[in-house]
């Protein structure tokens, strides 16, 4: 991101991922089904690692093949975890 | 005979049309991806295929102190987007008062987790699992509630992940520090701020993989 730019309001950032935080604690604490629990904390997780990503990574300001970069290891890091997860479904 | 003259070098923003320390610190992030993901796969699986009791996170650990600890850190991530701002606009107080505050907030962080571990060990949850005759075992593997065996797994997985991720954020404070030292010395004014960008892409990433280890160590 070049510093002419004009940068995004990250207090609004930090609110959100301080808002999302006490979601995240206070859902362990409610009681939650287990499936909806794991499932609703994922979820909380992927948005904040994706406000930091974006907004304070500046990646939704970068140029689309940097972006491509920075993702480049997630599907391999996906077929990491499938395909040991395929072994243990085999036993 | 003449010499023919000197091709021009290609400009380092060609290309993905960053400059060339940003794109290098992208490379080793993409690196420390796989690496995490590894840790983190491996944690999943290890949890996913244990036939055995797996003890619940927060029953051994302390998820409101985790939880100030994680703000504490998200709060050094604003402030180091901050010391970047600062440095654009050639805010040479700002970014200084910026990069202290990061600075502190990551020692914070460290010193919280250390204090985490001094507990949980002198609680009974060491690498190895569950200490025998300790505080927690009695009230988890003598009850029948947690196996020798998954609170091993666990243990090792727990301090495994967590003191890599440590291993990590003491590195940037000590880079850090170095960073703020230049920042008083007056080594990022003229809009020379590509070191802070670069250094802060390495701080908010510390962040982004502390956010997935929250979730899935201490949460789920």
């Amino acid at each position: 991101m070049e510093g002419t730019r004009k940068h995004p309001n990250y207090v609004a950032v930090w609110g959100a991922l301080f808002a999302l935080t006490v979601l995240e604690v206070a859902a362990v604490y409610v009681g939650l089904p287990r499936h909806l629990l794991v499932l609703s904390l994922l979820l909380l997780a992927a948005w904040k690692a994706l406000l930091v990503a974006l907004y304070f990574m500046h990646l939704r300001f970068e140029p689309r093949r940097l972006a491509l970069v920075a993702m480049t290891p997630l599907p391999l890091g996906v077929i990491l975890v499938v395909a040991v997860l395929q072994e243990y479904a085999k036993r | 005979m003449a010499h023919a003259a000197p091709l021009s070098a290609p400009r380092a923003e060609q290309g993905l049309g960053v400059y060339t320390q940003k794109l290098g610190m992208w490379v080793f992030l993409a690196s420390e991806v796989m690496f995490f993901t590894a840790l983190i796969g491996s944690y999943i699986i290890l949890r996913w295929g244990s036939a055995e009791s797996w003890p619940v996170p927060h029953e051994i650990l302390a998820i409101p102190i985790t939880a100030l600890n994680t703000f504490i850190l998200i709060c050094s991530s604003v402030s180091m987007v901050k010391a970047y701002a600062a440095a654009t606009q050639d805010d040479q107080k700002g970014l200084r008062r910026w990069l202290l505050l990061t600075v502190i907030g990551g020692a914070t962080f460290v010193g919280v987790q250390a204090f985490e571990y001094h507990h949980l060990i002198s609680e009974g949850l060491l690498p190895s699992g569950i200490r025998e005759g300790s505080a927690l075992a009695a009230r988890l593997v003598d009850t029948g509630k947690v196996s020798a065996t998954a609170a091993g797994l666990f243990g090792s997985a727990f301090f495994t992940m967590t003191g890599f991720h440590g291993f990590h954020v003491t590195c940037g404070v000590i880079c850090m520090t170095f960073v703020t030292i230049k920042a008083f010395r007056g080594g990022y004014r003229g809009g020379r701020y590509h070191g802070i960008e670069t250094i802060g892409l390495y701080w908010h990433f510390v962040d982004l993989v502390w956010i997935i280890l929250f979730t899935i160590v201490y949460l789920i």
